[in-house]
């Protein structure tokens, strides 16, 4: 029995719930218990450490003063997420880094009853501990329908290997961990350089045309590069290319069609178990022809239809090109 | 050996002003570096949104250093920032780069000096959320940010909101944690150790 303290995060409640459901699909395979922390709050995403780094601290430390508090023969807490990931890692990092930033936070704990001292709990990816202690072995047995057929881009992004305070990943631009899984399952892994570039995070938000430029870069490579779908362990990366691509392609006149899955998703299915009960079909770019490729059949949902446009009218360039709001024929 | 390099450069660095240097390496969590930054380059040469910035990161280091603090929390280059640390992990110096942007960030909006308010706006608004709730709330957060700041991006995005919602990733309604008076009392506590920090 692999015993670890979850902190789930807020998206994979909602946004990312096809995350959770196919996460908790695969942890019986691989004899993983996960203990969920009592009580967790947000851990303030990008936003709040631009606001005020102490309250934004604070909230993040509250959340390792519980899972310190409740440790049960474990001090390893697992994020699915890789911004929850980064935020309890950078916490307990820089309250060791900067004892006085550690003072007060402890201080404005206190206020609440609770406290840390850092260095006490491993923080670490779901990715992490499932190469590293449950190891590529133990998932190869553990497959029943290997995915073979399926071309998959593996696409780490960006705050899992970044800025990585703990040397715990195999490269911090080309890391291997997510290819080395998929493999296990038997994918096809398309060899993807900008595994750990940028999805645009907040940017679809606060300022849409630099994130449109960001994904559409992804999208177009994993494209170019003859891939099925993505295979991401982050969910804002896939909210974004998945939630914002048809809004990418009308911004640039394109009509990519690039599903996006989570990583768990793609295990639970080489582990046998069917789409539904791994939240496949909650995507809104459909994984529907990519998993054809290897006899996986997903049960057709009512997608909401958008309006249309008529085929007829000028014709139209491929793609545009913001710089000069001039366009431009690719392809 | 590149302690002795960084003792010589920090005593000829003294001798000019860099008050708001070190303001702003003070402010930022962990140890920033900011003072070993050499000018080279690699972080704005990194960065995958420097298009959109007025200021490369080595610029805006420049202009810290040279004391330019309107013009440093005036530039759209910390909110522009997507925080994908290419520029830390390339950083000869190890400066932290993306921190020290957050820093930036807080700072312009103590003083009011951005001029585009759709960044502070949502982040402001993504912790009232997690203030009232100790969750992020979505469905509130989108709705309010949108309507405020993007009304014109509504009508297309509808299907996409309409989808999120009936394929049940986006709850209408928020959830609370359960000690959200815990979590009230290190908040209030930790805003006023902000302030006398």
């Amino acid at each position: 029995m692999n015993k670890y303290i979850l902190y789930p995060g807020c998206s994979m409640e909602s946004s990312a719930r096809a995350y959770m459901e196919s996460m908790n699909a695969i942890l019986e395979p691989l004899d993983i218990h996960f203990e969920e922390i009592d009580d967790w709050n947000c851990c303030g995403a990008t936003e709040y450490l631009g606001i005020n780094l102490i309250p934004a601290y604070s909230l993040i430390a509250r959340n390792l003063a519980l899972a310190a508090k409740q440790k049960n023969g474990t001090r390893t807490v697992v994020a699915p997420c890789s911004a929850c990931y980064l935020n309890l890692a950078k916490a307990d990092h820089y309250m060791q880094e900067r004892p006085s930033l550690g003072a007060k936070v402890n201080e404005a704990l206190a206020a609440g009853g609770l406290q840390y001292t850092p260095g006490t709990l491993d923080v670490r990816h779901l990715i992490d501990i499932l190469v590293n202690d449950i190891g590529l072995d133990a998932i190869r047995n553990a497959v029943v329908r290997p995915l073979k057929g399926l071309k998959v881009v593996p696409y780490m992004g960006c705050m899992l290997p970044r800025p990585d305070y703990k040397n715990r990943w195999s490269d911090h631009e080309h890391p291997t961990e997510l290819d080395d899984l998929l493999r296990a399952l038997g994918a096809d892994v398309i060899d993807y350089p900008l595994t750990t570039e940028c999805c645009g995070g907040h940017m679809t938000q606060i300022g849409p045309e630099t994130a449109f430029e960001l994904i559409m870069r992804l999208v177009a490579d994993a494209d170019d590069r003859g891939a099925h779908l993505m295979a991401t362990v982050c969910p804002m990366c896939q909210m974004n290319i998945d939630a914002y691509q048809n809004e990418m392609n009308h911004f640039f006149g394109t009509d990519y069609h690039m599903p996006i899955l989570f990583f768990t998703q793609l295990m639970g299915l080489a582990f046998g178990r069917e789409p539904d009960e791994l939240g496949i079909g909650t995507e809104l770019v459909s994984s529907r022809n990519a998993l054809a490729n290897i006899g996986v059949e997903v049960p057709v949902t009512q997608e909401p239809s958008a309006p249309r446009k008529k085929d007829e009218g000028l014709p139209m360039p491929r793609r545009w090109t913001k710089q000069e709001g001039k366009k431009e024929a690719v392809k | 050996m590149p302690q002795m390099t960084n003792e010589r450069v920090l005593s000829r660095l003294r001798e000019e002003d860099l008050s708001l240097l070190h303001e702003v390496s003070m402010k930022t969590a962990g140890v920033s570096h900011l003072e070993m930054c050499i000018q080279c380059g690699t972080c704005g040469g990194s960065c995958p949104s420097a298009m959109d910035m007025e200021h490369t990161p080595r610029m805006l280091f420049a202009m810290l250093r040279a004391g330019m603090r309107e013009e440093v929390l005036r530039s759209n280059t910390p909110w522009i920032c997507v925080s994908c640390y290419h520029c830390v992990v390339r950083c000869p110096q190890e400066v932290h780069i993306a921190d020290v942007m957050y820093t930036l960030k807080s700072m312009a909006i103590k003083a009011k000096l951005y001029k585009d308010s759709t960044a502070p706006h949502f982040s402001q608004t993504f912790v009232d959320m997690v203030e009232t709730y100790g969750r992020s709330f979505e469905f509130g957060l989108a709705s309010r940010h949108y309507l405020r700041h993007f009304p014109l991006r509504l009508p297309g995005m509808a299907p996409m909101g309409f989808g999120m919602i009936t394929k049940g990733r986006m709850a209408i309604t928020p959830k609370k944690i359960k000690h959200m008076d815990q979590l009230k009392a290190i908040l209030k506590c930790a805003s006023q150790l902000e302030l006398t920090s």
